[in-house]
């Protein structure tokens, strides 16, 4: 008994020289010049996804991931990247911010990816940017709308990019909808005050909505993962509003739907790309029939570079891709020709490559990343009939990004 | 006045399912003197014992009455043996030792249940099980039609349903704890664990009864709710928990009216402060009210001041 913690130090020595020993050879492959951080190891290129594949907002991450999955399955199957195939490695967040930024910074200086991905969600993306960009390891974001995340104080990261439209853009074309297309005048917010994201798409809401001449008659809030939403939508239906714009997550709006039906509310809810999930028509039911939301794409959209990824998803997956899924692919596929068309695989060499894609034809639109490193595409918008969103409406990027 | 009224609807069945959760922590405390954290999560696993045994038994594709019932019974019965099982392995072992081991014990329990049930499924068939991190919805054990409608306030019939079990559940166990040979155990218990023991009283008996009934009634609140928000995930029972022993503090704690009075209460304020000022201030009044509570009537509003034994 007592030999033992004599001899515990000097196995834990001989272990810990062992560790490093064994790490040398990696370290000492690490092409250095230039990129200071990541190296694609051995012969593979490692790719890294930081998604929530638990917590409430589990399809995000797992819709994502099931679509990076997919990209690289279809890129290593035409033979990979420069002649190596692609790999991941994917850490769970649990859907928080600071385990987002625990992953990253693992999967940077542990695993040493070539290219970060993720998160879905703005909150957790803005947790995981600076990790990027301090270690110089180009980051794509598939779906966080935020501004904040590609760009800080009107400063550019120089690392971070994303293939998804910002909110800014998103918030407004669903107040040009309800203004134009909808002819509505009266509408009520009802965002998520905990999220960057509810809180950017109702920000630029309500100021479009405003200077088309409609009139916001209240604007109330709610925090995810709230039960109970009477108190809010009781006050909303007071003032009887034409509609109510909840850009929210699925797993509350479902409620939300749902309660102010009960509540015996008949007007139709909007909202944004946070919709996207079958759980929300499952949880919802038939209380969201004719309600709107503005999204990435649409599965059902006949184009058959769309059809062909919808079908491809189907066999891998046995579901229809959500637009989460779609962008996850997007964004990984998107990693992959810049690497192609790098010089090397330096994360700077990749970053350049990154910043001059042009009219790449993804399954969620043509994209082509503009001087802020966001992605500049069209939105689809979809109205709710029969427990499924239908396509109801393309709106083209231009003159909402040139308002940013 | 027709949105007071409808606030007063809405709090009033929020309150129901603080209640009825608070009953549980408000039993335990009164008998063991510990605040079992793990109470909210008894009452998730409630929800979806309801869930399972309603997709088992096919009553979400004929919903009726003897199906509800059932499925409410058989979930209150699997956290009643859940309930059993966590004071068996996880309480009675400490009991003896410092108040905080049990506290942290609870905490822990608490954390397996949260997070056992957002692991991916390990049994497939005939459902998935554990459910996974994603929310499930709850089917509909009920069809009861439209609200009912009056002064343009509107009640949801489900709502008014789970008041009256609600009602029906706490006036039982009112029965129970005073006019029963085990109630009257269970008083005993709480007075002097020891004396009641040498007075011939089997006390482990008693404390893991007194866990069966709180859990089955956290069954109970968790269907009750789910029939009402048809959104079950395995956090769910975080802040309904917290928010129940807010209620029963409030209350008093181990006072079996207090618990009821301060579920209806704190619904009621939480509903009217997310109605007339922000919704934002919701969850953080539930607390401040618990430490206005403590500051100015520690033993709660039903509660008796009493000297702490040495």
């Amino acid at each position: 008994m007592l030999r033992f913690p004599r001899a515990l130090p000097l196995v834990v020595a001989a272990l810990a020289v062992l560790a490093c020993e064994k790490k040398k050879p990696e370290g000492a492959a690490a092409p250095a010049p230039g990129g200071a951080g990541a190296v694609a190891t051995g012969d593979r290129i490692l790719l890294g996804h930081v998604g929530s594949l638990t917590g409430s907002e589990a399809t995000f991450g797992d819709s994502t991931d099931k679509g990076i999955q997919l990209a690289i399955e279809e890129v290593n199957a035409k033979g990979g990247v420069k002649g190596k195939p692609l790999a991941l490695k994917t850490y769970d967040n649990q859907g928080k911010p600071e385990e987002s930024a625990i992953a990253a910074t693992r999967l940077v200086l542990q695993d040493r990816v070539a290219v970060l991905l993720g998160e879905v969600a703005s909150t957790r993306s803005l947790a995981m940017a600076p990790i990027a960009d301090a270690n110089h390891v180009p980051m794509i974001t598939p779906s966080s709308t935020n501004p904040r995340v590609t760009k800080e104080n009107g400063k550019v990261r120089p690392y971070v990019f994303r293939v998804c439209f910002i909110d800014p853009f998103q918030g407004t074309v669903m107040a040009k909808f309800a203004r134009e297309h909808l002819k509505i005048s009266r509408v009520a917010v009802l965002r998520d005050v905990g999220n960057d994201y509810s809180m950017g798409l109702a920000d630029f809401f309500l100021a479009k909505f405003k200077e088309l001449g409609g009139t916001i008659v209240d604007d109330q809030s709610y925090k995810a993962g709230d039960q109970d939403f009477k108190a809010q939508l009781t006050n909303i239906k007071g003032k009887n509003p034409e509609a109510i714009y909840v850009p929210g997550y699925y797993t509350d709006v479902a409620l939300i739907a749902r309660q102010s039906r009960e509540l015996g509310m008949k007007q139709p809810l909007m909202g944004g790309d946070g919709w996207d999930s079958a759980r929300l028509y499952e949880i919802g039911g038939k209380a969201l029939e004719g309600s709107y939301f503005s999204n990435h794409y649409s599965p059902e959209d006949p184009a058959p570079r769309i059809q062909d990824f919808v079908k491809r998803y189907r066999e891998r997956f046995g579901a229809v891709p959500d637009s989460l899924a779609a962008q996850g692919y997007d964004a990984a596929r998107i990693a992959a020709d810049a690497m192609g068309r790098a010089k090397d695989l330096s994360g700077e060499a990749i970053r350049d490559a990154l910043a001059a894609t042009r009219d790449y034809p993804g399954v969620t639109g043509v994209i082509s990343i503009d001087a802020d490193h966001d992605a500049v595409k069209p939105a689809v918008v979809l109205e709710i009939k029969g427990s499924a969103g239908h396509y109801v409406a393309t709106v083209q990027p231009d003159q909402p990004q040139a308002a940013k | 006045m027709t949105e007071f009224l409808q606030h007063l609807v809405n709090g009033l069945s929020l309150g129901t399912i603080y209640a009825l959760i608070a009953l549980g922590y408000t039993m335990v405390y009164g008998v063991l003197k510990l605040i079992n954290f793990a109470h909210g999560d008894v009452y998730m696993v409630g929800a979806f014992a309801g869930y399972y045994l309603g997709s088992v038994t096919g009553t979400d594709r004929a919903p009726g009455m003897v199906g509800a019932a059932l499925v409410t019974l058989g979930a209150m019965a699997v956290c009643g043996a859940l309930g059993y099982v966590i004071e068996r392995f996880a309480y009675r072992p400490l009991r003896n030792r410092a108040r905080l081991t049990a506290l942290i014990t609870a905490i822990g329990v608490s954390f397996l249940l949260e997070y056992g049930f957002q692991l991916s499924p390990i049994v497939r068939t005939p459902v998935e099980f554990p459910p996974g991190p994603s929310p499930r919805f709850f089917p509909a054990l009920l069809e009861l039609g439209e609200p009912l409608t009056f002064l343009g306030v509107t009640v949801p019939r489900i709502d008014l349903l789970g008041l009256v079990v609600a009602l029906v559940l706490m006036i039982g166990l009112q029965l129970i704890v005073y006019r029963t040979r085990f109630g009257m155990a269970m008083r005993a218990a709480s007075f002097d664990p020891q004396v009641a023991g040498l007075m011939g009283i089997p006390v482990n008996r008693i404390i893991s009864w007194t866990f069966v009934l709180g859990s089955a009634l956290a069954a109970a609140a968790g269907i009750i709710n789910a029939s009402s928000r048809p959104k079950i995930e395995p956090l769910f029972g975080l802040m309904s928990g917290l928010k129940a022993f807010v209620a029963a503090v409030l209350g008093g704690i181990g006072s079996v009216p207090g618990a009821m009075v301060g579920g209806l209460v704190l619904g009621l304020t939480e509903e009217y402060v997310a109605g007339y000022t922000s919704s934002q201030y919701r969850d953080a009044i539930a607390f401040t009210v618990l430490i206005l509570v403590l500051l100015v009537r520690p033993e709660g509003l039903f509660g008796r001041a009493t000297v702490e034994k040495v």
